[in-house]
């Protein structure tokens, strides 16, 4: 029974889908025709579509539970440093070092769990680290007028150096830590064998951290003023908008959720090093891009940047999946999306510009 | 000769941007002196007539940082910035090193040129990439050197095929270590390559122009000057002379490891900038500024070291220099220094502005 009724339930789901099929592409496009920096979400779901449909009939296995949830479950951090990116990039500025705060986070995090702190403790504390990193970046950025991507470089070196100066060895978590537990997987559906609906305390974050995100950017005044300043910073503080603030906010923001996305990382791995998160902020902003934010700020969604991870984060699947290509070209090929999503980007601009 | 001369001379170098690094230096090397009286002592080795000390150990540190320092204060001059820089050095060294390895284990001039012309060649490209981005397409520098900085390093461990790549041939060891009238090469080499870019660029239109880009692109060109070549060649030079950055760090250890080899190079390379009085924002560099800032950051490094402190933390500390001098060039931090010596300019109502007119003309 089992077995006839799984692929079933995708089935009828694609038949509903195709009698709607024609609608959904008249509103798309009459979305994409009233609002163009629409396109490059629409152009991420697309991506992500073809890269599940060409996955699963290339390596198949793709569209299951357990590989869908393991998507999820390992790119939880990923999807909340997307959401953090966000933030930032809808101002118009850039944060750096949401890879070395997490990197400084989790050494700091796991020295002090196993020092015998109480977990709860620890996991405030990882998190109020990155609010100091994003506070300090936010108050160079706005209050001493350095460039967002000079200051949040030098405070990615500091969270480098800072880690290494606290260990350089991998720094493992105790087994019985109570911190591992938001790492736990909890089976929601027991499909066959293996085929498992799991989640982890650390998804159920992720999908908070989105469900907030979203609720701020489009439901609240910070949200509105975070849009205006990346459309006119000078427009912005003439109405009257809290600009200074918004601006720190928006790398506190940052700091504290890289801090969220270290506590989900080290609970999943169990394991901290100062090397942790080389690259990450490369990844995020990919994400971000990918997601159909505009690197000049002003235009965005926090639910396009899931999708970008999301992406990315498939990406990773297929190329493991597929074996022939070597891991080292992973970087390449991140850069190449990124560089072809910005050209889009680009191109969009420069037309509605004219 | 009068003491009236003196004082303005002395008041004329403390006004240089880069008379805080020069500062800087001796106050690392007196900290070191403090460790180790010993420190500065200089010795000729007596087999072959070259100078052995620290101070000779920080120059030869300091010949990639030169480079690639250099070719950023240019970069930096147009409002750009190459964040690129690192992952280019490790792509030229592996060029180089696997050119090496596949031409066999000769020990010729030959492969050796062969080898730097390809790795120099494959940097210009990258560099290229850089300047079609920035000045044909118009994306920000940062972002489009950005991902050049993820892909670079990619491609580095795509050459090599993710493993740290040895090669043995004498001619390429002798440009990181050999002696020239007991100096080590790779800093003499340095020093001439940085007075030729140095030579062209002020003795020419060149350097004006590429400030003039950095100071308003719109007026530039109305001025006639043509942006996109400028710009596309500022990132190429920018490039090479990472690639030689390059050939020279890995020729020390004739290995190249694609994960470590001009690793976080790029924030040496800002730093050496803003500790030679460049702003970040753009519009005019200083070469002699930038070479200060080279020295400083070899100096800091060994220091660190010298010191006893783990390597690996090093960022730590430039990062924490780089906020003080992003610091310091803020209009707001300007402002309450200004504000302090308020009561002297009183005196002198004329003065305050002249000052400052030099050091944009500067």
């Amino acid at each position: 029974m089992t077995i006839v009724q799984n692929p079933q339930a995708p089935q009828t789901g694609a038949a509903d889908a195709e009698s709607g099929f024609a609608k959904l592409m008249s509103r798309v496009k009459r979305v994409i025709a009233s609002n163009p920096s629409v396109l490059p979400t629409v152009a991420a779901i697309v991506i992500f579509i073809g890269m599940v449909v060409y996955g699963e009939v290339a390596y198949g296995r793709i569209v299951q539970y357990n590989t869908l949830s393991n998507l999820f479950i390992n790119n939880a951090h990923l999807i909340i440093l997307a959401v953090a990116m966000t933030f930032v990039i809808l101002t118009g500025g850039i944060d750096l070092s949401v890879g070395s705060v997490i990197a400084l986070s989790s050494v700091a995090g796991v020295m002090l769990a196993n020092a015998g702190w109480d977990p709860m403790v620890v996991i405030v504390l990882m998190i109020l680290i990155g609010t100091a990193m994003g506070l300090a970046s936010g108050i160079l950025i706005q209050y001493f007028n350095v460039q967002p991507f000079i200051a949040t470089l030098a405070m990615m070196f500091l969270g480098r150096g800072l880690a290494a100066l606290l260990s350089t060895q991998p720094e493992r978590l105790a087994d019985d830590s109570p911190i591992l537990w938001l790492g736990e997987q909890f089976k929601v559906i027991d499909g066959e064998k293996v085929n498992d609906v799991v989640i982890t305390p650390g998804v159920i974050i992720a999908l908070l951290v989105v469900l907030i995100a979203f609720f701020v950017l489009h439901r609240t005044r910070t949200g509105r003023t975070v849009y205006a300043i990346g459309g006119s910073e000078s427009s912005s503080a003439l109405m009257g908008l809290a600009v200074p603030r918004t601006k720190v906010l928006v790398y506190v923001i940052s700091g504290t959720l890289s801090g969220v996305a270290a506590v989900v990382y080290t609970s999943r791995l169990g394991i901290a090093q100062n090397i942790t998160g080389i690259g990450w902020e490369l990844d995020a902003i990919a994400a971000t891009v990918i997601g159909g934010t505009l690197l000049t700020g002003g235009y965005g969604y926090v639910l396009g940047s899931v999708v970008g991870a999301l992406v990315l984060g498939l990406m990773n699947v297929l190329i493991t999946r597929d074996g022939g290509i070597p891991p080292e070209m992973t970087t390449i090929i991140t850069g190449g999306i990124l560089l072809i999503f910005v050209l889009l980007q680009r191109a969009v601009t420069s037309k509605r510009r004219t | 000769m009068s003491t009236a001369a003196r004082t303005t001379w002395l008041r004329e170098l403390i006004r240089k941007p880069f008379f805080w690094g020069v500062i800087a230096i001796f106050a690392l090397l007196a900290l070191n002196v403090i460790k180790d009286p010993n420190y500065l002592a200089l010795s000729v080795n007596p087999v072959n007539g070259n100078l052995v000390g620290n101070v000779v150990d920080i120059l030869r540190a300091s010949a990639p940082i030169l480079m690639i320092a250099v070719g950023m204060s240019l970069v930096i001059a147009t409002g750009g910035i190459d964040l690129s820089v690192g992952s280019v050095m490790a792509v030229s060294g592996a060029v180089a090193m696997v050119f090496m390895k596949d031409a066999g284990q000769s020990g010729s001039v030959g492969v050796a040129l062969g080898a730097i012309g390809l790795a120099l060649l494959v940097s210009a490209i990258l560099g290229a990439i850089n300047g079609v981005l920035v000045a044909y397409i118009g994306l920000q520098p940062f972002i489009s050197t950005l991902i050049m900085m993820l892909a670079g390093r990619g491609i580095a461990k795509v050459i090599t095929e993710g493993q740290n790549t040895s090669a043995t041939n004498d001619p390429f060891r002798w440009i990181a270590n050999g002696f020239v009238i007991g100096l080590p090469v790779v800093f003499l080499f340095a020093i001439i390559i940085v007075i030729i870019v140095g030579l062209v660029v002020r003795r020419s239109a060149l350097g004006l122009m590429i400030e003039a880009i950095g100071i308003n692109p719109k007026a530039s060109r109305m001025a006639g000057i043509k942006p996109t070549g400028l710009l596309l060649t500022v990132y190429i030079l920018s490039a090479v002379l990472a690639g030689v950055a390059g050939i020279m760090s890995v020729g020390t250890v004739m290995t190249v490891d694609v994960s470590r080899t001009g690793y976080q190079m790029e924030l040496d390379a800002i730093l050496a900038v803003v500790i030679g009085g460049t702003s970040l924002a753009g519009g005019k560099f200083s070469i002699g500024g930038a070479v200060v800032g080279a020295l400083l950051i070899a100096t800091l490094d060994k220091t660190i070291v010298f010191l006893g402190i783990s390597s690996s933390a090093t960022p730590a500390f430039k990062a924490i220099v780089i906020v003080v001098l992003c610091l310091l060039q803020s209009d707001r931090v300007r402002g309450w220094f200004v504000q302090r010596r308020k009561p002297p300019m009183l005196r002198t109502p004329s003065l305050p502005a002249e000052p400052k007119k030099q050091e944009v003309s500067a």
